[in-house]
């Protein structure tokens, strides 16, 4: 048997994902389909938030939501109250979406029959972030509750999402929540993301966010079309 | 994982034996080389790869800083500043690999 030798093999370990994101994200585009992804820890806000999302834009727009858990259906249960149409994928033990999980959820869904698709991840702050899902924003969820230095506890999953949103705005007086600080940590690992300050509560912040959502559906129809 | 089977897949093309696997692996990557390492163990189980190593480069993250106009590397990953001039830097050069770089094998 002959010596070892080394040969250049240069491919991206996580391909096959980001072969099926792309192909996924060029089909939402022809459709005109806006898709949101939200990513955050475990009781962040996720769901509540997107709930009211979906609840307010429902009036206006066709939404509908996939939502990703370990276990259960709750989730999806929770989303179906906005009387949007949803799809819970339950991914068993893994801790995060892959974009085949979502592909194979919306597959009988006539994306060209709606404005706006939202993906829920896994209550996760490290996988998801390495996760291309098709979508054209990533959601960063963070709670008053969580401590403003969360941003530079997880750099990776800030640094991969879009926008921040800060959740429970509501309680953010008896936690103490100091906003500059969790602003300026965000900024520290994301440099120039912009952040929006909601509480699903008490509605606080969800206008602002809703029409920075109308404003991207434009743009990237623009796009699309031009 | 994916990895094993690229590796398998490119091993099979070539008709070789696997003896280490070469990747780089950015900071911004959000994969942990000691998780990667044990995972990788398990997944080469009863594959053609049992028995191979997995020899992982650590890749430092560099952004470019629009103040200087120049590439420059980040001292930490929750500090995304010039370590020149101070300034914020977003746009990251490198840092978020995870690649397959090359295959010692054996024919």
């Amino acid at each position: 048997m002959s010596e070892p030798r080394l040969v250049e093999v240069r491919k991206n370990i996580l391909k096959q994902n980001d072969i099926v994101a792309r192909a996924m994200r060029d089909r939402f585009h022809q459709a005109g389909v806006f898709v949101t992804s939200l990513v955050s820890s475990p009781g962040a806000g996720k769901t509540a938030f997107l709930e009211k999302i979906l609840t307010q834009l429902k009036v206006q727009y066709r939404v509908a939501a996939v939502v990703g858990d370990l276990a259960t259906e709750n989730d999806a249960a929770r989303l179906a109250r906005s009387q949007a149409p949803v799809k819970q994928i339950t991914t068993g033990t893994l801790c995060h979406l892959e974009a085949a999980m979502v592909d194979q959820a919306i597959a009988d869904w006539q994306l060209n029959e709606l404005d706006y698709l939202f993906i829920e991840n896994v209550g996760n702050m490290v996988c998801p972030s390495s996760y291309d899902l098709g979508e054209d924003l990533r959601l960063v969820l963070l709670s008053v509750t969580e401590g403003e230095d969360k941003p530079l506890k997880y750099p990776t999953i800030f640094n991969s999402a879009d926008v921040a949103v800060i959740t429970k705005m509501d309680l953010a007086a008896p936690c103490e929540f100091d906003e500059a600080l969790a602003e300026r940590n965000i900024q520290a690992v994301r440099p120039g993301m912009r952040t929006f300050k909601v509480s699903t509560k008490t509605g606080y912040g969800t206008e602002e966010f809703l029409d920075y959502l109308a404003t991207r559906l434009a743009k990237s129809r623009e796009a699309t079309t031009a | 994982m994916s990895l094993v089977e690229l590796a398998q897949e490119e091993a099979a093309r070539r008709g070789v034996e696997v003896e280490s696997v070469h990747i780089r692996v950015g900071r911004l990557s959000g994969v942990v080389k000691e998780a990667l390492l044990s995972s990788y163990e398990m997944a080469c189980f009863e594959t053609p790869l049992q028995g191979s190593h997995l020899v992982i480069e650590d890749v430092p993250v560099v952004v470019f800083c629009p103040t200087c106009k120049v590439n420059r590397n980040v001292n930490s990953e929750d500090w995304f500043i010039c370590s020149d001039c101070g300034s914020p830097t977003p746009n990251v050069i490198q840092g978020k690999e995870l690649e397959m770089v090359a295959l010692e094998i054996r024919e």
